[in-house]
C-alpha cells in the first residue's frame, strides 16, 4: 500500500509542492479534490520536495487534499480496442465507450536509433496537385502545414487524412475550438474513416497540462501500431497550443525564457515529438502531419521557427492555398523521380513560370509597361491559381500533371516553357504546334 | 583506492544533485544506479558536497537517495585503430553495435566499447628496446584502410621514457601489450593500441603550430574561388531553416580534399545521417578508388537524443580529428549545428540558475565557442610532418537572423563565414551564399587580382537591379544594364552550382582556374549590344551554352565543342577588354613571375 500525502505545500498555476519520500521522477499521483481527481506527474525532486504538475490544473486545490502515488511514469492503454475510439489528453474516454485499462505501456519512451531508420521511399498520394505534383508527402515525413489562423487548416489535414494510403489514423488535438473537433469527428465519421482512427482530444476548454500529453500519448500509441506493420499517420492540430502550453509552465516554474517568453528547451521538445516519425524496416511506419499557426503571420516566430528546422519542409498555408513559395518537402526528390518521367521537369518548369508571374505582377503594380511576354505570365498566373493551387482541386497526380501541360499549351509556345525537347515531344497536347 | 560515491538528492530535467562522499573533480564521469541501470553523467558543477551533474539519459525513474558511483575518469573517448567508418553517437557508442544488442531503440544505461576488442592489426615496430620517448612519439604502425595508422605513446605520457620492451611485427588487438616504457625514476608503463583521453582538453602534442595558409579545396566554385577555407582554418555557415546547410555540408564531405573527414551530426535529423550512412559505403572516392566510408567517422547525436550527450558530441568529434592529426593527416570536422550544441549548454546553464546572458545562453557562450574553434589549426608534429584539423559549423540561428548571440560569438573566431541567404533559396539558386555578405581571411585558388574584378562586377551589377527595382529597365542606362547582366551571368555560371549532377557537384582546381579566365574574359569585354533586347537575348545564349559546358566532363569532346560556342559568340560582340580587367589581369600575372 503506498503512502497517502494530505499536506500541500505550495500551490503555483498548475504546480504543487508536497514534501513525499520514495518517489521517482516522472512518477504519477492521483490528486482528489472536492472537485473529483486528477492525474499528476512529477517535473521535480528537491530532497523530500515533490513538484508535480496537475493535468486538471491547480484551480479549486485545496492545502488539505490527498496526493497518491502510483508508482509508476504515464502510460496508456494499448490494443486494438482503441480503434474507433475518442481519449482525452491524459487517456480518458470522451466519447460513451469503457475506460482502458489493459496492456499498459509508457509514453514518451526512447527515441529510435539512427542506425536502423531507412531511406524513405514510398510517396503518399493525397489528390491535392500542390502537395503530390509539387511537394510530394513521403511515408515517414514529419511535415507541418503553417498557417495564418483563420486559415482552415483542420479541413485540409482532415481531407489529407481521407484520402491518404495508409492504415490507420491517429489525431492528437490540442487546444482545438469544439467546433473543430467535431468537425473531424463528422468529417472521419462521413468519410468511413472512423473505424481505423483514434483521437486524443484536448478543447481549448481543458485544462492546461493535458495538453502537454497530447502528442506523447498519441506517438506512443502510434509507434506500437507501426511496430505491429501499420502505416499509421498521425495529425497534430494545433502544435502552437501545445508550445504554449510548454511556456505556461515553465513560467510557473519560474525557468529563465529564451525566446518571447518560450522556454530554452523549445527546440529539444519539439524534436523528441517529431522525431518519432520513422519507417521500421520490415514493419510499419509514423508519418507526423501538424497544424502550426503563425501569430502575426510570423514564420520568424519562435514556434514555426524552431518547427522549421526540425520538420522535413513544411506546406504553406495563405488565403486559402498551399503556397508554392514558402511550401517545400524535402523528401520529395527520393519519390518524385519514380512517378512519371515529366514530373520533375513538369514541377520545375511550371514552378518557374510562376516565379515570372509574380515578377509581372510587381512590375504591373509599380505600374510599368507591360510587354506580350508579361501578358501571357498573367494570363499563366491566373490559370495556374484556379486549376491548380485551389483547394478544392482533387484529381489523382497523373490527372494533374496532364493537367499541367495543358495550361502551359493554353499560354505558351513550347519552347517558351523551358522545358527539354525530348519532353515536349512526348507531353505537349497539341502537337502541331512543335516543329 | 575506493571509489568516491553519493547519493542522489535532486533531480530537475536531466540534470541531477548529488551528495558526495570523497573527493570528485569537474567533469569527472559519474554513474546513477536506478534498478539494473546506470545512467552515465558528468559532474558540471561542485558547491560544498554536492555536485551537479548532467545526466546523458533520460531521467524518468530516478528517485532520491538513489546511488551514484563516480569513476575517477573525465568525460573521454578511446582513441586507437578501428575509428574509422564507424558511426557513433556523441559518447562513442557505436549505434550499429547498439542496434544488434537492442533493436530498433536506443535502450537507457547501454554502453559499448567504441574500438572493437577482437579486430587484429598488423602491427609494425618503429622504435626498439633502448630508444628514449615522449609523448605521441611514433611505436609503431598498423595499417588501418588506407591510412598507416601511428600506434602512438599516450597523450597523457607527460615526460621522457626509456623503451624496455616493444612487441614484434605481428598481429595484435587493441587491448595487448605493444610496448614497455620506463620512466627517470624507473617505474614501468604497459603501452597497448589504444588509450583514453578526455574530450574537453585539446590535444597539444606538437612542435608548433603555423598560420592556415593552403586552401582546402572543397569543389564548390563559390567557395574555393570567392570565399575559399584553408587546411586548419575553421568557418561558418549561418543559415535559416531550409537554406541548404546540410546539403552545402554533405556536398564538401564528399569532396573536399582532405584525408579524414568526421561528420558531427549534433542535434539535427537522425534522417540525415541515414542517408550519409546509406551512401557512403557505396560511393567511390575518386582519389583512393576507396569507399568514401573509409575515410570517414560520423558522431551522431541527433535531436531527439539525450541533450548532454548533444553537448558531449562537439568535443568527442574534435578529439578524434585532433588524434588522426596527430598522424600528420588532413582532417575536417563538419558540425551541423553548432546552435543545437550552444543550446543545450543553455538549457543545463538554466537548470543550473545562472545568471543568463542575451537570449538565456549563459554568459561563458562566446569563451566556450572560441575554445572549440581554437582546436583547429595546422601544426609541425615532432617528426617534422604536418597535419591538420579545419573546422566548420552550421549556425541555425533564430527567426533566420544573424545578430543573435551563437552566430554573433562565432563570427568573432571563424576565419571565414558562409551566410546563407533566404532569397536565394527561395530562388533556388544554389548553393545559397551570399556572395557580397560573405567573406575569408584565406587564400583562394584563383589569382585574388582577378577575383576582386569579378567582385566589383558582381557588386556593381547588384546596385544597378537595385535601382531598376525603383526605375525600372525603361530608366536604366545601356551600359548599367549590360553590368547588371554581367552580374547575373557571373552568378548563373559560376556562383550557381548543381549538387545533384554528377559533372558540376565537384569542380577541380584546374578547372575552375581554366572556366574562371572564360569567364573573366566576358566580364571585361567591351561589348557592341545595340540595345538592352540584344543585350539580354545575347547574354541568354552565352548563359546556356556556358551552363552546357559546365555540364560536361572535363576536356571531353562535348567540353571542347561547347567552349567553342562561347568563344564563337563573344567573339561577335566583344570589341575590346575594359582597362580594370587589363590591369587586374596584368597584376595577377606579375604576381604569378614573382612567385614562380
Ligand atoms: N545545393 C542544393 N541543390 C539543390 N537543392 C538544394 C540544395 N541545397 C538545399 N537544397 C534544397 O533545400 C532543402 C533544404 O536544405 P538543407 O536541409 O540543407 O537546409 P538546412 O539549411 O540544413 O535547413 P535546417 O536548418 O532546417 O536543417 C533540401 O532538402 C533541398 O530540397
Ligand atoms: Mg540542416
Amino acid at each position: 500500500m503506498r503512502k497517502i500525502y494530505s499536506k500541500i505545500e505550495r500551490i503555483a498555476g498548475n504546480v504543487i509542492t508536497v514534501t513525499a519520500d520514495n518517489v521517482r521522477y516522472d512518477d504519477l499521483a492521483v490528486v482528489s479534490s472536492k472537485y473529483g481527481d486528477s492525474l499528476a506527474n512529477v517535473i521535480r525532486l528537491d530532497g523530500p520536495k515533490v513538484s508535480l504538475q496537475v493535468f486538471a490544473g491547480g484551480r479549486g486545490i485545496s492545502t488539505g487534499d490527498e496526493v497518491r502515488f502510483l508508482g509508476h511514469s504515464m502510460q496508456v492503454s494499448f490494443s486494438e480496442d482503441l480503434l474507433g475510439r475518442i481519449f482525452t489528453g491524459s487517456g480518458r474516454p470522451r466519447d460513451n465507450g469503457p475506460e482502458l485499462d489493459e496492456n499498459m505501456i509508457p509514453i514518451g519512451g526512447p527515441s529510435v536509433n539512427p542506425a536502423k531508420r531507412i531511406i524513405p521511399r514510398n510517396m503518399i498520394r493525397t489528390g491535392i496537385p500542390m502537395i503530390d505534383v509539387f511537394n510530394s508527402l513521403v511515408e515517414s515525413q514529419k511535415l507541418p502545414i503553417f498557417s495564418v489562423s483563420g486559415e482552415p487548416y483542420n479541413p485540409l489535414l482532415s481531407r489529407i487524412a481521407m484520402q491518404a494510403e495508409v492504415d490507420m489514423i491517429i489525431l492528437g488535438g490540442m487546444g482545438l475550438k469544439y467546433d473543430d473537433y467535431l468537425f473531424f469527428k463528422n468529417a472521419l465519421e462521413e468519410g468511413g474513416a472512423m473505424s481505423r482512427t483514434i483521437f486524443f482530444v484536448h478543447t481549448a476548454s481543458d485544462p492546461v497540462v493535458e495538453c502537454l500529453l497530447v502528442p506523447d500519448i498519441s506517438l506512443a500509441v502510434a509507434e506500437r501500431f507501426a511496430l505491429e506493420g501499420k502505416r499509421v499517420l498521425v495529425l497534430l492540430s494545433d502544435m502552437t497550443n501545445f508550445a504554449d502550453a510548454m511556456k505556461e509552465i515553465a513560467i510557473t516554474m519560474e525557468q529563465v525564457p529564451s525566446n518571447r517568453g518560450y522556454p530554452g528547451d523549445l527546440y529539444s521538445q519539439l524534436a523528441a515529438r517529431y522525431e518519432k516519425a520513422v519507417d521500421f524496416e520490415g514493419s510499419g511506419s509514423i508519418t507526423i502531419l501538424a497544424a502550426t499557426t503563425m501569430p502575426g503571420d510570423d514564420v520568424t516566430h519562435p514556434v514555426p521557427d524552431n518547427t522549421g528546422y526540425i520538420t522535413e519542409g513544411q506546406y504553406y498555408l495563405s488565403n486559402g492555398r498551399i503556397e508554392p513559395f514558402g511550401s517545400l518537402s524535402r523528401l520529395k526528390q527520393m519519390v518524385n523521380k519514380d512517378t512519371r518521367e515529366d514530373h520533375r521537369s513538369l514541377m520545375d518548369g511550371m514552378i518557374r513560370l510562376y516565379a515570372n508571374y509574380k515578377e509581372s505582377l510587381e512590375k504591373k503594380s509599380m505600374g510599368f509597361r507591360m510587354t506580350d511576354w508579361d501578358n501571357k505570365l498573367l494570363k499563366y498566373g491566373q490559370i495556374f491559381e484556379e486549376r491548380m493551387m485551389d483547394l478544392s482541386v482533387n484529381i489523382p497526380l497523373e490527372q494533374a500533371l496532364d493537367r499541367g501541360w495543358e495550361i502551359m499549351a493554353e499560354c505558351f509556345t513550347p519552347e517558351e516553357t523551358g522545358l527539354r525537347t525530348g519532353l515536349l515531344k512526348q507531353f505537349w497536347p497539341n502537337k502541331e504546334d512543335l516543329n | 583506492m575506493t571509489k568516491t560515491t553519493g547519493k542522489v538528492i535532486g533531480v530537475n530535467g536531466n540534470m541531477v544533485a548529488v551528495k558526495v562522499e570523497g573527493d570528485i573533480s569537474l567533469n569527472e564521469v559519474g554513474y546513477v544506479k536506478v534498478g539494473e541501470q546506470n545512467l552515465k553523467s558528468e559532474v558540471i558543477r561542485i558547491q560544498g558536497d554536492t555536485a551537479e551533474m548532467q545526466v546523458f539519459e533520460m531521467t524518468t525513474g530516478i528517485g532520491v537517495d538513489d546511488e551514484v558511483e563516480f569513476s575517477g575518469e573525465l568525460l573521454a573517448v578511446e582513441l586507437g585503430p578501428g575509428l574509422l567508418t564507424q558511426i557513433y553517437d556523441g559518447l562513442q557508442n557505436p549505434l550499429p553495435k547498439l542496434a544488434e544488442e537492442a533493436g530498433f531503440f536506443l535502450p537507457r544505461g547501454l554502453y559499448m566499447n567504441a574500438l572493437p576488442r577482437d579486430k587484429k592489426w598488423e602491427f609494425t615496430p618503429k622504435v626498439k628496446a633502448g630508444d628514449t620517448v615522449a609523448a605521441a612519439d611514433t611505436l609503431g604502425t598498423v595499417p588501418e584502410g588506407i591510412f598507416e595508422h601511428r600506434i602512438m605513446v599516450p597523450f597523457n605520457f607527460y615526460e621522457s621514457y626509456t623503451v624496455k620492451k616493444v612487441a614484434e611485427k605481428g598481429e595484435y588487438t587493441v587491448e595487448q601489450e605493444m610496448a614497455v616504457l620506463e620512466d627517470a625514476k624507473g617505474n614501468q608503463h604497459s603501452v597497448n593500441m589504444m588509450f583514453e583521453w578526455p574530450v574537453k582538453r585539446a590535444i597539444s602534442s606538437y612542435e608548433e603550430r603555423l598560420e592556415p595558409d593552403t586552401s582546402m579545396v572543397t569543389k564548390t566554385r563559390i567557395i574555393d574561388t570567392f570565399i575559399p577555407v584553408a587546411r586548419g582554418g575553421t568557418y561558418c555557415i549561418p543559415g535559416p531553416f531550409g537554406a541548404g546547410k546540410t546539403v552545402l555540408q554533405q556536398v564538401t564531405s564528399r569532396y573536399a580534399d582532405v584525408d579524414i573527414v568526421i561528420i558531427a551530426a549534433c542535434g539535427e535529423r537522425a534522417g540525415e545521417v541515414v542517408e550519409t550512412l546509406r551512401e557512403f559505403p557505396e560511393l567511390i572516392d575518386p582519389r583512393t578508388g576507396r569507399t568514401l566510408m573509409e575515410r570517414t567517422v560520423i558522431i551522431a547525436n541527433t535531436s531527439s537524443m539525450p541533450v548532454a550527450a548533444r553537448e558531449a558530441s562537439v568535443y568527442t568529434a574534435v578529439t578524434l580529428a585532433e588524434y588522426y592529426r596527430q598522424m600528420g593527416l588532413h582532417v575536417l570536422l563538419l558540425a551541423d549545428s553548432t546552435s543545437r550544441w550552444a543550446q543545450a549548454m543553455r538549457e543545463m546553464s538554466g537548470r543550473l540558475e545562472e545568471i543568463p546572458g542575451e537570449e538565456a545562453f549563459p554568459a561563458y557562450l562566446e569563451s566556450v565557442i572560441a575554445a572549440f574553434y581554437e582546436r583547429a589549426g595546422v601544426v609541425r608534429l615532432k617528426d617534422g610532418s604536418f597535419g591538420s584539423v579545419t573546422i566548420g559549423g552550421t549556425v541555425s540561428p533564430a527567426g533566420g537572423n544573424f545578430e543573435e548571440p551563437v552566430t554573433q560569438a562565432t563570427l568573432k573566431v571563424v576565419g571565414a563565414f558562409h551566410g546563407l541567404d533566404r532569397d536565394r533559396a527561395e530562388a533556388r539558386k544554389y548553393p545559397s551564399i551570399h556572395p557580397l555578405n560573405s567573406w575569408s581571411k584565406y587564400p583562394g585558388v584563383v589569382a585574388v587580382d582577378k577575383v576582386d574584378f569579378a567582385r566589383s562586377i558582381l557588386s556593381r551589377g547588384d546596385e544597378v537591379g537595385q535601382m531598376m527595382k525603383v526605375v525600372g529597365e525603361e530608366g536604366t542606362s545601356l551600359e548599367d544594364y549590360i553590368v547588371n547582366l554581367k552580374s547575373e551571368f557571373l552568378d548563373a555560371v559560376y556562383l550557381q552550382q548543381n549538387s545533384f549532377d554528377p559533372v558540376d557537384a565537384a569542380v577541380s582546381v584546374e578547372r575552375q582556374n581554366y572556366v574562371f579566365d572564360q569567364l573573366y574574359d566576358i566580364l571585361g569585354s567591351i561589348l557592341e549590344l545595340s540595345d538592352k533586347e540584344d543585350a539580354r537575348h545575347f547574354f541568354n545564349q552565352l548563359r546556356q551554352h556556358f551552363i552546357d559546358w559546365n555540364y560536361s566532363e572535363w576536356d571531353s569532346d562535348e567540353f571542347k565543342e561547347n567552349e567553342k560556342k562561347i568563344k564563337t559568340l563573344l567573339e561577335q560582340k566583344q570589341t575590346g577588354l575594359m582597362e580594370e580587367a587589363k590591369r587586374a589581369r596584368k597584376a595577377a600575372e606579375s604576381k604569378e613571375h614573382s612567385n614562380a
